[in-house]
């Protein structure tokens, strides 16, 4: 399938499923397993698995951002990470698993002691992402890979910003180290999940900015739309710039890596671009919006308070832009521009 | 939810890397040479009819053009890569710039089969420069309410009225100038027309005017009763304003909308070496993750064009958000740069920063200002 009928399918599907008693609840604390085993049957969490290498970046990307379009509630793109790096070691699980990964903390690290009968892994690790209900737990452990199942890992609830599980485990377990895949370094999960992450943003930024579009067509003071006057107009049209160029960085790095690109690097500009669109496009559109926008009624919060997560989730554009800006001081002044034509 | 703006990914193909090492060993070469000196803050200020017939030499100009008219029939990406390395490298474009991006487009597409042999064939060669005569003392934004008028004449029109910030004009052999020929009914649109006006007809006069900067690229364009034969009409009388606006997407998301201060911002990384500060480092790898992203959005509407659409909604997008890019780079490089202000630096950074301060208000101006993009972006959406 092209990137654009895959994104067409999942954006079917989210659009249909995701409403807002599901919302609720899963803000409440309730996992919805139905849109999970739909989103399984789908096969969108095995999405960045098939093929080779990163073969399936693309597709993954705009499955990603079809599901941030709608805010779905879902460790969709954790799943697709943590099957992607099992590579065929994961083929064996059932597709309706429920994969997380860990640690997603740049400066975290778990212990790894070998033992006669496999291999001790402790540590402490924060956020988790979704780690309570998780069937699978891929841990990154002295350069090599683990698979957990997560029963009984008595994670401590905790939440990011969107209510979105983010839990705390005190890690002390004995696993079998696994063989890598071929191609599928350990390494590339963090500026993956960035990656993955700005596709997440880059949906939820459509999404805020159809609400907003909406919102200003339909809003009437002083006799008219407000989306009439020209400042909101002015306001909106920014808005659109951030989200257009949030889905550019984030469909061109997909490619990018996909033809065998550098990760960090094409990773690194999509979360820079991703994450500075996003909090310039939230608060216009909060803005636009006025009050109503503010409540819990009203659904923009839903994509708005995943921006504001996710931005900061997998390294935010600071991070990031430190990390590209020391690349491009050591690759020099005659490198610049070679680097991003390349 | 369908988004109404759309950026279809592109990927160059093999042939334009190859294409790209070609232009940039041209480059080096010509620059080894010392024919001229590269430049940063605006596009296109320096002028060099010399290189122009060289590039054309190369086939470099009018490239996607058929090769009946004197082109090369590339693709619109094999030209972007030509452009955008021309661009970076600072080399002298402006004589050619307007005629190979804008005016012989407009003539393929409206121009009389005369007009195309008589034109495009000496544009190719470096020799023909043409200069767009739109703006005028009490029409900028609201080009619609232009004055300079044509009147039929025997075998042709007669035009007065006058131009302004014609670029290039005191330097260029032809306009193609937006003209009232018709008085505006209810449709302010209508009556309006292009016509290609030879810039040493009698009546004609131009005079130069002085920039912030104290270049005189710009000018003040009159005209008194010049006479312009019919043949020189561009497509029908009365269907300017549909022409005219078919040039925008060209006009407006080529990578000269982004990389007007590209010399500085790869100045400031020769400034900040190896292992800058962290302030500096993340600077500049933002503004590398936005000029990344800028390229490849600016790329997909060079391939949209190709594709025959046009994508003026996505230009405008391009244009606003990579003005804005070329305006801060010397906002940024001015904070982070080391070892500024030293007595006697005269050196490339600092020449390099004070012509991106001082031509930066023109990059939001030129080619449509960012307010009335904003509103075509905003109609784009659906509003209004
Ligand atoms: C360096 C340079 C080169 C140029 N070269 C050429 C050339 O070769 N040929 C040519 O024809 N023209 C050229 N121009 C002119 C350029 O196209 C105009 O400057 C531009 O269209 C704006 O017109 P104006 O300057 O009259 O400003 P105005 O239209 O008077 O605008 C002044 C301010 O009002 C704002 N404004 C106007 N209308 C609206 C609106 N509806 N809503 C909100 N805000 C509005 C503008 O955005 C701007 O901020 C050049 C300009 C520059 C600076």
């Amino acid at each position: 399938m092209t990137d654009r009928l895959v994104d067409a399918a999942a954006d079917r599907l989210f659009a249909g499923q995701v409403t807002p008693p599901l919302h609720a609840a899963a803000e409440a604390g309730t996992f919805p397993e139905a849109l999970w085993r739909a989103v399984a049957e789908a096969g969108f969490a095995e999405a960045l698995a098939a093929g080779a290498g990163l073969a399936g970046l693309p597709e993954a990307v705009a499955i990603l951002r079809a599901a941030g379009r709608r805010a779905a509630p879902l460790p969709l793109a954790e799943a697709m990470l943590a099957r992607w790096s099992l590579g065929a070691a994961g083929t064996d699980l059932p597709p309706q698993a429920v994969l997380t990964l860990a640690p997603v903390e740049i400066d975290e690290r778990v212990a790894a002691e070998r033992l006669a009968n496999g291999w001790r892994l402790r540590g402490a690790l924060s956020f988790v992402p979704w780690a309570r209900a998780a069937t699978h737990l891929v841990l990154v452990a002295a350069g090599g890979l683990f698979l957990l199942p997560a029963a009984g890992l008595a994670p401590r609830h905790d939440r990011n910003l969107a209510g979105e599980p983010r839990d705390h485990l005190a890690l002390d377990a004995v696993a079998e180290r696994l063989s890598l895949a071929a191609g599928r370094d350990p390494a590339l999960l963090y500026p993956l999940g960035a990656l993955c992450r700005a596709a997440q943003m880059a949906g939820a930024l459509e999404g805020a900015l159809a609400l907003a579009t909406q919102y200003a067509n339909d809003r009437v003071q002083f006799g008219r739309p407000i989306g009439k006057l020209q400042a909101i107009q002015q306001q909106l049209a920014q808005m659109a710039e951030a989200a257009a160029a949030a889905g550019v960085a984030v469909d061109a790095a997909a490619a990018h890596i996909a033809a065998g690109g550098d990760a960090a690097f094409a990773a690194a500009i999509a979360k820079i671009r991703a994450g500075e669109a996003a909090g310039k496009a939230a608060e216009i559109a909060h803005q636009v919006h006025g009050a109503i926008g503010f409540t819990h009624e009203h659904p923009l919060h839903r994509l708005t308070r995943r921006l504001w997560s996710w931005r900061d989730e997998f390294g935010n554009e600071g991070f990031w832009a430190l990390a590209l800006g020391r690349r491009m001081a050591a690759q020099g002044a005659e490198a610049f521009w070679p680097a991003m034509t390349a | 939810m369908t988004a109404s703006f759309r950026f279809d990914p592109i990927a160059l193909p093999p042939d334009c890397e190859r294409l790209r090492g070609e232009v940039r060993a041209f480059l080096e070469a010509e620059a080894s040479a010392g024919g001229w000196r590269p430049h940063g803050g605006d596009f296109g200020s320096r002028h060099s009819p010399e290189f122009s017939r060289r590039l054309g030499a190369r086939g470099w100009i009018g490239m996607t053009w058929p090769r009946r008219y004197g082109g090369g029939e590339r693709s619109f990406l094999e030209r972007y890569v030509v452009t955008e390395e021309l661009l970076v490298a600072g080399a002298p474009v402006a004589a050619h710039w307007i005629a190979d991006r804008q005016s012989g487009p407009l003539l393929l597409r409206f121009g009389s089969e005369e007009q195309r042999q008589r034109l495009l064939p000496g544009i190719c060669r470096g020799e023909i420069f043409f200069c767009i005569g739109m703006s005028e003392p009490d029409s900028g934004s609201d080009l619609a309410s232009i004055r300079t008028r044509a009147v039929p004449v025997a075998g042709g029109w007669e035009v007065t009225g006058a131009k302004l910030w014609t670029s290039h004009a005191k330097r260029a052999h032809y306009m193609i100038a937006l003209v009232r020929t018709a008085p505006a009914g209810e449709d302010r649109h209508a009556g309006l027309s292009q016509l290609v006006i030879d810039l040493s007809a009698p009546g004609l006069s131009i005079r130069p005017i002085r920039n912030l900067a104290g270049d005189t690229d710009f000018n003040e364009v009159v005209f008194d009763k010049v006479f312009v034969p019919s043949a020189m009409l561009v497509g029908e009388a009365g269907e300017g304003w549909r022409q005219v606006t078919s040039e925008l997407a060209f006009e407006r998301s080529g990578p000269e909308r982004f990389l007007s201060t590209i010399r500085l911002l790869i100045e400031l990384v020769r400034r900040l070496g190896a292992d800058p500060e962290p302030r500096a480092a993340a600077a500049l790898g933002r503004l590398a993750a936005h000029l990344w992203t800028l390229r490849r959005m600016s790329l997909s509407v060079a391939g949209m064009l190709q594709a025959g659409a046009t994508p003026n909604l996505e230009a405008a997008l391009v244009k606003d958000l990579g003005n804005a890019f070329e305006r801060e780079i010397p906002e940024v490089v001015r904070l982070v740069a080391p070892g500024r202000r030293r007595a006697g630096a005269n050196d490339a950074l600092e020449e390099l920063l004070a012509e991106a301060v001082l031509n930066a208000p023109s990059f939001t101006l030129r080619g449509g200002t960012r307010e009335i993009l904003r509103g075509i972006i905003a109609r784009g959406l659906g509003l209004r």
